[in-house]
């Protein structure tokens, strides 16, 4: 049965294979911190590295999102959204710690 | 059971809110009268409150606009009365009026007047300018409505059932939080402001959607007008900027109904915050206000100078500038809160980068009209005066971008000055110009234009006997929002500016007696060709006013500026052979009641009745759940209906012409 | 005539391809909501006030187990999927009942978390950093459970009218919001509950 808006590649493949890299994404992070092996600094570096690739593969395997059988308006949609929220949450942490820092706070 | 609600809302404590109060009462009262007199209510729940179709949302939208613009209009004949006479103590508006008049003038100014009004032209000409039949979501458009209305009434309920905020448009912490602004009117402003931005958000998507898909064959992107160009950037802003509004406004209702500390003073709030995060949105609205009256002004500029507009790239990619850079400069209205030099100075040129692309405009207008045979038609005498007179407010912004500067004009009347420079020459006049260039289009015959010149010059020099005074008080050191003072030398200036107000009522009224003569005239002022301008763009090829599915048959587009195209070609008033039938959104009521419980949820909020809060809410819920199960939402017109339709708007013609031929 | 019953299974192809797009945009919008969260939290760190920091209100295990079950419950939900798309009717309301279950026990984790914090005094009202913490995973609760809800209403239309185009239509919108706040999640424990404990 056709569905219009279902982008190719729905498969049990895709879904195993996203759900199994999202648990070792899931692991790694937690493992780190729960153990407290690496310096502080480390573990959030591999914490938000991590994040984003499990983002990525939550994207591609459980939404289907690929350059080929996704429309480019919803790509572009996409890659605009991350630049928004690049902008506004990083020009609110820098003004805002710019002002906690002048205040004293 | 009624919350905090008591007899004490009733606005007796001041005449001045008496009157307020009556004259909003009997305005409804009025309304609902005369309803039922006529015994209009089936033809206007059918015809219009249930109507999924974007002609005649945008319509009720325009007419929600033009009843606050009066509404915010008596606000700010107020303040200029009050600001004339208050030199020591002179005014006379009681203590605490002041505060709720310029909140509720900015408030419903930005919200239930400008936002409105180019929403309703969006609605009405952007899915004929791409020979759509409607938007993609017909019925999240009368949702969109319905819930802005909603928001519109809470605010003019406030009037008569306690108090509006005192803390201005923007309600900021620590002021607004629930410890100073401890009664109702804040929660007013909060409500208003976050049902109504439902509903632009939702807007924002639904044209996004629409401009993207429903575009004619062979319509791409750089053959589209201008006007929709500038939709799709607004659909962008709003959908994308409205989140941050959202999210600041719950905040401050969670600070304000739950203890919460977000913006306190004290136990670990950041009343900062609320600025910055108010401004994210704050800026980006103001671009969502100008740029449709951009776009129009580039429509009317091209059809009353007989050119195609100069330029139509650099335009586009100015607008597309315009838009993408209003995420980047927020931090400029708030230079003054402490930021180091290196952040004002990044937002500063930010600032002033923004102000190059709309020169760019400026120019490409200038030069669409040099050598072309100017039409001196109301809409370009708006434009004209646009023109003119927002360089200099635009001006004062690049003066205003500099944070040294702004240090001294912040929250002075300078700045006050400035944005009314913005507002009322760049948008207001923009959504003028358009409701005259196409209220044919709308309701089937023209606007007569002896009144509607008058009208312009009584509003252009109105304008500036009101706000260039402004500029110097500023510059004189005069703070904004100021219900008394007692500097002798501002109060000449405040005077004629308060003859200015004056000024833009009598433009006010010659707008009504406009309105009034041509609708007796119209017989005499109708258009039957649907192309009374003999415009450019592919609305002037539809009836007027249109079928409701706007095209018979989607019409085929070759060219930038398609209609004039199709004109040229000959190929604009042949009528096809063969009709298919059509497919049409039903009525839904489901955005009424909505909108309905909406505005009782919001009054339930403000005053406490939890128990209605969370039926309305309930309610809400289960309208929206019953709508997602309805597989049954369209209808379809036969072929012959749609025959029907088309051979009464083509039959004068037909007996003065041949069939298939250009007259 | 077929020409026609062609042009309006088009037209309705088409409509609900707009009706996925439209979604995918409010599903930005949502993301931008949420990154304002974020940012507000973040921002609120420090605003304590005297009351207990992240370290002394996270639990570990906890995250872990809520992690677990929203994870598992978007496998899930991706077989529900899958099974729409065969036509399997009672696989769909099967896999969309685990769903709602794993849902279910994700929400009721949460909220004994809360209870838990509110019952020691440490609820929103206690600090700025507490306000900000439950108005972010506040937030995230509340469209989990209504995405639960939605998951209710679908299981209806599977069973009343069946697999048809348009409810097809509305579980891939699901399937979208359902995937979505998964992600927000996996933001939520990178930013809150991981550094929150280190």
């Amino acid at each position: 049965m056709e569905h219009a808006g279902i982008g190719h590649g729905h498969s049990l493949k895709n879904y195993l294979v996203g759900f199994t890299l999202a648990i070792v994404l899931t692991a790694i992070p937690f493992a780190l911190v729960a153990m407290g092996v690496l310096p502080r600094t480390t573990t959030f570096v591999i914490v938000a590295v991590a994040a984003v690739a499990q983002i990525l593969v939550h994207l591609r395997f459980f939404l289907n999102l690929g350059f080929a059988t996704t429309p480019r308006e919803n790509l572009l949609a996409l890659v605009f959204a991350a630049v928004l929220i690049f902008l506004m949450v990083g020009g609110s942490l820098w003004i805002m710690f710019d002002l906690d820092y002048r205040h004293g706070m | 059971m009624l919350g905090r609600l008591t007899i004490d809302a009733l606005p007796l404590y001041s005449w001045v809110a008496m009157s307020g109060a009556a004259v909003t009462v009997l305005g409804g009262v009025c309304v609902f009268a005369l309803l039922t007199w006529f015994r209009k209510w089936g033809y206007f729940w059918t015809e219009w409150f249930t109507s999924v179709d974007h002609k005649r949302i945008g319509i009720m939208y325009i007419a929600l606009a033009l009843l606050m613009l009066v509404r915010g209009f008596v606000d700010a004949l107020m303040m200029r009365g009050q600001q004339a006479f208050a030199l020591n103590d002179g005014g006379y508006l009681p203590p605490g009026h002041f505060d709720q008049v310029f909140s509720s003038h900015g408030t419903i100014m930005i919200f239930f007047m400008a936002m409105p009004f180019l929403t309703g032209l969006v609605n009405i000409v952007v899915p004929q300018q791409i020979g759509a039949r409607d938007v993609a979501f017909p019925f999240l458009n009368s949702v969109s409505f319905w819930l802005t209305a909603a928001g519109a009434g809470l605010v003019l309920v406030s009037l008569v059932i306690g108090r509006f905020s005192t803390a201005g448009w923007t309600a900021y912490p620590p002021y607004s939080g629930i410890g100073t602004s401890p009664g109702v009117g804040v929660d007013y402003w909060l409500w208003a402001v976050l049902i109504s931005g439902v509903g632009s958000t939702l807007t924002g998507i639904n044209f996004l959607v629409t401009i993207l898909k429903r575009r004619a064959p062979g319509l791409t992107l750089m053959r589209m007008p201008l006007f929709t160009w500038t939709a799709l950037c607004v659909s962008v802003l709003m959908a994308f900027a409205f989140p941050a509004l959202t999210v600041v406004a719950a905040l401050l209702g969670l600070d304000r109904i739950f203890g919460m500390h977000f913006f306190t003073n004290a136990d670990g709030g950041n009343m900062m915050n609320y600025a910055n995060l108010f401004w994210i949105w704050g800026h980006p609205e103001v671009y969502i206000l100008i740029l449709p009256a951009f776009g129009i002004y580039s429509e009317v500029v091209a059809t009353f100078s007989g050119k195609p507009l100069f330029g139509y790239r650099s335009l586009v990619y100015a607008t597309a500038v315009i838009a993408i850079l209003s995420f980047t400069v927020w931090l400029h209205h708030f230079f003054t809160m402490g930021a180091s030099a290196n952040v004002n100075a990044v937002f500063g040129m930010a600032t002033m980068i923004i102000a190059v692309p709309t020169g760019v405009k400026i120019f490409d207008w200038l030069f669409t009209m040099y050598r072309g045979r100017i039409v001196f038609h109301p809409a370009m005498l708006w434009t004209l005066g646009f023109i003119v007179t927002f360089v200099i407010g635009g001006v004062t912004g690049v003066l205003l971008a500099i944070p040294p500067v702004d240090y001294l004009m912040h929250n002075t009347t300078f700045l006050v000055a400035h944005f009314h420079n913005m507002l009322i020459p760049g948008a207001l006049f923009g959504f003028f110009a358009g409701v005259q260039y196409w209220f044919p289009k709308a309701f089937g015959f023209r606007l007569e234009t002896k009144w509607g010149v008058r009208a312009f010059w009584f509003w252009i020099s109105g304008f500036y006997c009101a706000f260039m005074p402004l500029y110097l008080l500023g510059m004189l050191g005069m703070p904004r929002r100021m219900e008394r003072y007692d500097i002798a030398e501002w109060q000449p200036y405040l005077i004629v500016a308060a003859i200015g107000a004056l000024l833009v009522l009598a433009g006010i009224v010659c707008m009504v007696v406009q309105f009034v003569v041509s609708v007796r005239n119209r017989e005499a002022l109708r258009d039957g060709t649907g192309d009374p301008w003999n415009g450019r763009t592919m609305e002037w090829a539809t009836a007027s006013p249109p079928a409701p599915y706007n095209f018979a048959v989607i019409p085929q587009v070759h060219e930038l500026d398609a209609f004039h195209d199709l004109k040229a070609r000959g190929l604009a008033a042949q009528r096809p052979e063969h009709y298919e039938p059509i497919t049409m959104p039903r009525n839904s009521m489901i955005g009424v009641l909505l909108g309905a419980f909406g505005f009782a949820l919001g009054f339930a909020m403000v005053w406490h009745i939890w128990w209605l809060a969370v039926a309305c809410g309930l309610v809400m819920l289960g309208a929206v759940i019953t709508r997602a199960c309805n597989d049954d939402a369209e209808f379809t017109l036969s072929a012959e209906e749609v025959r029907a339709i088309e051979d009464q708007r083509y039959a004068p013609r037909d007996g003065a012409t041949a069939a298939g031929v250009v007259s | 005539m077929s020409a026609a019953v062609d042009m309006r299974e088009n037209e309705e192809q088409v409509l609900h391809a707009e009706r996925a797009f439209g979604f995918w945009i409010y599903l930005m919008t949502d993301a931008i909501l949420f990154a304002l969260l974020f940012a507000t939290y973040i921002v609120m760190l420090p605003g304590t006030a005297g009351g207990p920091e992240a370290k002394a209100l996270f639990s570990l295990p906890r995250a872990a187990g809520e992690t677990a079950l929203l994870l598992v419950s978007s496998l899930t939900f991706g077989l529900a999927t899958l099974a729409m798309l065969a036509g399997r009717k009672q696989a769909v309301l099967g896999w969309l009942a685990v769903t709602f279950l794993l849902g279910l026990g994700f929400v009721a984790m949460e909220l004994s978390e809360f209870a838990g914090m509110i019952a020691l005094d440490n609820g929103p009202e206690r600090s700025g950093f507490l306000s900000a913490f439950f108005a972010l995973v506040g937030t995230h609760g509340l469209h989990v459970s209504m995405g639960m809800l939605w998951i209710v209403v679908m299981a209806a239309q599977v069973m009343i009218k069946g697999l048809t185009v348009p409810v097809g239509s509305r579980l891939f919108r699901l399937g979208l919001f359902w995937h979505f706040l998964d992600i927000v999640w996996v933001g939520i424990f990178s930013i809150v509950y991981l550094p929150g404990v280190m």
